[in-house]
């Protein structure tokens, strides 16, 4: 039911290829699954309307129909639009002139305002501020209480007055805030409100009146990226209500695709930024436009899965493994280590899923669940240590006590060997300098994803399927293999390689960090 | 080196990716776990609160000996008597009214013109959809509505709201069973009586905690006693938060520590309660992104713990209004690991139309048992979908 914006395209542009020009209809037909998809985003239908208008009027115009692949024109308009709207003019926190700066955060209940009050404090306290945190949400049970461990947590004072539960008064509490700030040298107030909703006549005026005791700087609006279509309503109705300068998107860690993001930027023009991702204190970020981008369109999303990588893998770790790569020592046991380091990260299938070039086996990879990953563990677990020094003394009957340990078969041993070699191979390559491409999934055509190659890499697969043995990575691997040349050769990295139906992002593009 | 970090985290998955799919392609020898097995229908499904025999002991003080954790002198704190579930739908459908009128109210101005052209049915397409319905559900109604005036040629606006109710009633599925399992076991082949057990599961701020609060008023109200398990030892002060609830009208919460294993305050609450012999004992999760694995994993856990003293019967999940058409995700994830037996939609107060619920219902099989419309501590009632629809298209 919820297939990517990427597979739906592919099934429309099938029907394209070798045309070279689009019809009216076409374009009609393709502005309908970017319509859908973008629905299916969240994109509330008021974003959605002007946004398709604007792409049919690039569409039409002479640099589709003159483009080598229009099918792949009107992927890269769609993200353009995006990166512009969700882009459009970033901007940094204001610091007001004479401190302390008063930051407001407002927001539907359960949006994640007092989490996320503790995050901006953790974070302005790095930047070297002194933050004060205000607990002005009196309405919940015990919401003080928990601002105020969140405030222990980040090491950032609470000023709370009030013990809530529904007594005190919030505007006073935010007004006689500023004193105490004053008072005590703090250059940064973050006022955090109750929930409310939009329509909530009396809390909106409360909200506005604690707006006018404090004279904020900056008014956070905080917005779960979950939302759906009521994003509009919500947005337009705080915009009303207080007034906001900014939107803080929320929960990003999940998998909504957020296109909450655009629908706010859209109705207010208030850009996005910040993005908050998680339950720690430190997962906090400005916000990414072009990450957004892709991630709307689903797209595959690397440059998330790069960075969380980054933080669950040690540095130090890193390096010492890739020296072990130059060196073409890398082992089994070192595997086993990285595959301990990256179920930290979450699912395999969610994993798999952000590598772009997977979606034609979307349906696979469903299946895979991360059991699976402990019988991998399982049969490195019952090598000895030379073995998984050295595969290559790995025999008949060593393989046969291997698969009786892990209580596998083994082809399943065999298979993992044999995969483990291939990128063995590919690393060290790697390690060398350069990017080759990677083993290939059965069926996926690995990273470099040509239409060519997957094709093939199916019928191998299909191939040794039927014949029930392991499937040599061979097709796939030398495709890839010479991709990579190819790509090495004109400076390009493989993941801007043109050839599949439709473009990557310009992130994969970039992927290659500069050198 | 950067690069090279990542060269070798992809490598790796991919390896990990291929090997596993290729045990998948050999599939057979490990049989897939078969699909969760349409939830099997209580044999002794509850008719009637009342037929519990059990006297309504609302103001029953914890016991101080078996307390696992301090709690502050509840006796001090005045006991709130809530009101009755009966008619609270009732009550609260001004309040429903207010923000969802507006769709029934549109869909109707739009039925009831003369000439149903493209444009229009285009329209109510989109009506359906800015409510959260969701592409696919909304295009599926537009074409039976087509249809049914098509062939009985609707014109009065009467007729169409007729047309319409049917139509909304068939999309939320009344014959669902939408009790909620909260009354004691009786003993029965030696076994001694024993809670009935509600867990409350949900991703952050949908409201669960408020939640299991207002549902321990709904269930005091209708005369059962309740033990409360802050099973949420992650959030700050969400045990504080639910204790609070619990001593407005007298239920005990069993807590544990900030940091404390889950499982364990929702082991001790289970057996709390069977102690106290209460009828139902509920406990609150804390709130997990369904893209966590660990997390999820451990929610498995809390709910297997809880079932080491008998079943847990009600996994009630909490989804958010506004939530959009990441709530399917949502719900499909979490029935996988703790099996949901029902919904709970809340916020539904606001200007949210929480049109999620349709797909998630459809595709599930589970139904929305409660609907939280406001702030308030009553205002959490069962969900009925006869008058949910009259209360739409009032």
């Amino acid at each position: 039911m919820f297939d990517t914006l990427s597979d739906r395209l592919a099934t429309t542009f099938k029907n394209l290829r070798g045309k070279g020009r689009l019809s009216p209809q076409d374009i009609d037909e393709t502005l309908r699954e970017i319509r859908r998809a973008l629905l299916e985003a969240d994109v509330s239908l008021e974003a959605v309307r002007p946004f398709i208008a604007a792409v049919r009027t690039r569409a039409e115009s002479a640099e589709v129909s003159k483009a080598l692949n229009p099918a792949q024109q009107i992927i890269k308009i769609v993200n353009e639009e995006l990166v512009g709207i969700l882009g459009g003019e970033t901007r940094r926190l204001r610091f007001a002139k004479n401190p302390p700066t008063v930051i407001l955060l407002a927001g539907l209940q359960g949006a994640g305002k007092t989490t996320l009050a503790g995050k901006l404090a953790y974070w302005l306290r790095s930047e070297g501020h002194t933050p004060v945190l205000v607990a002005a949400d009196l309405q919940r049970p015990n919401a003080v209480t928990q601002l105020q461990v969140v405030g222990d947590r980040a090491g950032v004072p609470v000023f709370a007055p009030e013990p809530g539960n529904g007594v005190g008064n919030p505007v006073k509490v935010a007004q006689d805030s500023i004193e105490f700030a004053k008072a005590k040298m703090h250059d940064v107030v973050i006022v955090d409100t109750a929930g409310r909703l939009g329509i909530d006549a009396e809390l909106m005026r409360q909200a506005a009146d604690i707006r006018d005791a404090v004279r904020p700087d900056e008014v956070l609006f905080v917005v779960d990226a979950m939302i759906g279509q009521d994003a509009v309503t919500t947005a337009q109705a705080f915009m009303d209500g207080v007034g906001f300068d900014g939107v803080v998107l929320t929960k990003l860690d999940g998998d909504a695709r957020g296109g909450a993001a655009l629908s706010v930027r859209q109705v207010t023009g208030k850009p996005v930024m910040f993005a908050s991702s998680g339950e720690k204190l430190e997962e906090f970020d400005v916000f990414h436009p072009e990450r957004m981008a892709s991630r709307i369109l689903d797209m595959g999303d690397m440059m998330t899965l790069i960075e969380q990588a980054e933080k669950a893998f040690d540095q130090a770790e890193a390096e010492k493994m890739a020296g072990k790569l130059a060196r073409n020592e890398f082992t089994l046991d070192d595997f086993l280590n990285q595959m301990e380091q990256l179920k930290k990260l979450g699912s395999m299938t969610k994993l798999l899923g952000m590598l772009p070039g997977v979606s034609g086996i979307k349906d696979q990879l469903k299946e895979i669940d991360d059991k699976d990953v402990n019988r991998i563990a399982a049969i490195i677990k019952s090598m000895t240590p030379g073995e998984r020094e050295d595969v290559k003394i790995i025999n008949g009957s060593r393989r046969q006590r291997i698969a009786r340990g892990s209580g596998t078969s083994v082809p399943e041993v065999n298979n993992l060997i044999e995969r483990f070699l291939e990128a063995k191979k590919m690393m060290s390559q790697m390690a060398k300098g350069g990017m080759p491409g990677m083993p290939g999934l059965p069926g996926a055509g690995g990273l470099g994803g040509t239409k060519r190659k997957s094709a093939k890499a199916k019928a191998a697969d299909k191939a040794s399927k039927s014949k029930g043995r392991s499937r040599s990575g061979n097709p796939a691997k030398a495709k890839a293999e010479e991709a990579a040349r190819q790509a090495r050769k004109d400076g390009n990295g493989p993941f801007g390689e043109d050839g599949g139906q439709f473009e990557l992002p310009d992130e994969f593009k970039n992927l290659l960090p500069p050198q | 080196m950067e690069f090279l970090v990542i060269g070798i985290i992809i490598a790796a998955i991919a390896i990990i990716g291929a090997t596993a799919l290729f045990y998948r392609a050999r599939g057979s020898r490990r049989p897939v776990a078969p699909p969760p097995a349409a939830p099997p229908v209580p044999a002794k499904a509850e008719d009637s609160p009342a037929g519990t025999g059990e006297t309504a002991v609302a103001e029953r003080a914890p016991p101080a000996a078996a307390a696992p954790a301090p709690e502050a002198p509840a006796a001090e704190v005045e006991l709130e008597v809530p009101e009755p579930t009966a008619g609270r739908l009732v009550r609260l459908r001004s309040r429903l009214s207010r923000s969802q009128g507006t769709l029934g109210q549109g869909l109707l101005k739009l039925l009831s013109r003369d000439k149903l052209d493209e444009a229009t049915w285009e329209e109510i397409e989109d009506t359906l959809i800015a409510a959260d319905l969701g592409v696919g559900p909304a295009g599926e109604l537009v074409e039976r509505l087509r249809t049914h005036t098509r062939v009985q040629g609707a014109r009065t606006v009467d007729e169409a709201r007729a047309l319409l109710r049917e139509e909304l009633v068939a999309l939320i599925d009344p014959t669902l069973d939408r009790t909620l399992k909260v009354a004691k076991h009786p003993a029965a082949d030696g076994a001694p009586e024993r809670p009935a057990v509600a867990m409350v599961v949900g991703v952050n701020g949908t409201g669960k905690t408020t939640t299991t609060g207002k549902l321990a008023r709904v269930l005091i109200a209708d005369g059962y006693t309740v033990v409360l398990g802050a099973a949420d030892t992650f959030r700050a002060a969400a045990a504080d938060q639910l204790q609070t609830w619990g001593q407005r009208v007298g239920a005990y919460t069993v807590r544990g520590a900030e940091g404390a294993d889950p499982a364990s305050v929702a082991f001790e609450a289970v057996k709390e309660g069977t102690g106290m012999g209460v009828d139902t004992v509920l406990i609150d999760t804390a709130g997990r992104l369904h893209t966590k694995a660990g997390l999820m994993d451990e929610l498995g856990k809390v709910k297997r713990v809880a079932e080491k003293q008998g079943t847990v019967d009600e996994v009630l999940l909490v989804l958010d209004a506004t939530t959009g058409q990441n709530g399917l995700v949502q719900a499909r994830v979490f029935a996988e690991v703790v099996d949901i037996t029902g919904i709970v939609l809340t916020k539904l107060d606001g200007t949210a139309k929480g049109g999620i619920v349709v797909a998630v219902q459809k595709e599930l099989g589970v139904p929305v048992k409660l609907v939280g419309l406001g702030e308030g501590p009553d205002d959490l009632a069962p969900f009925d979908p006869e008058a949910f629809v009259d209360a739409l298209l009032q």
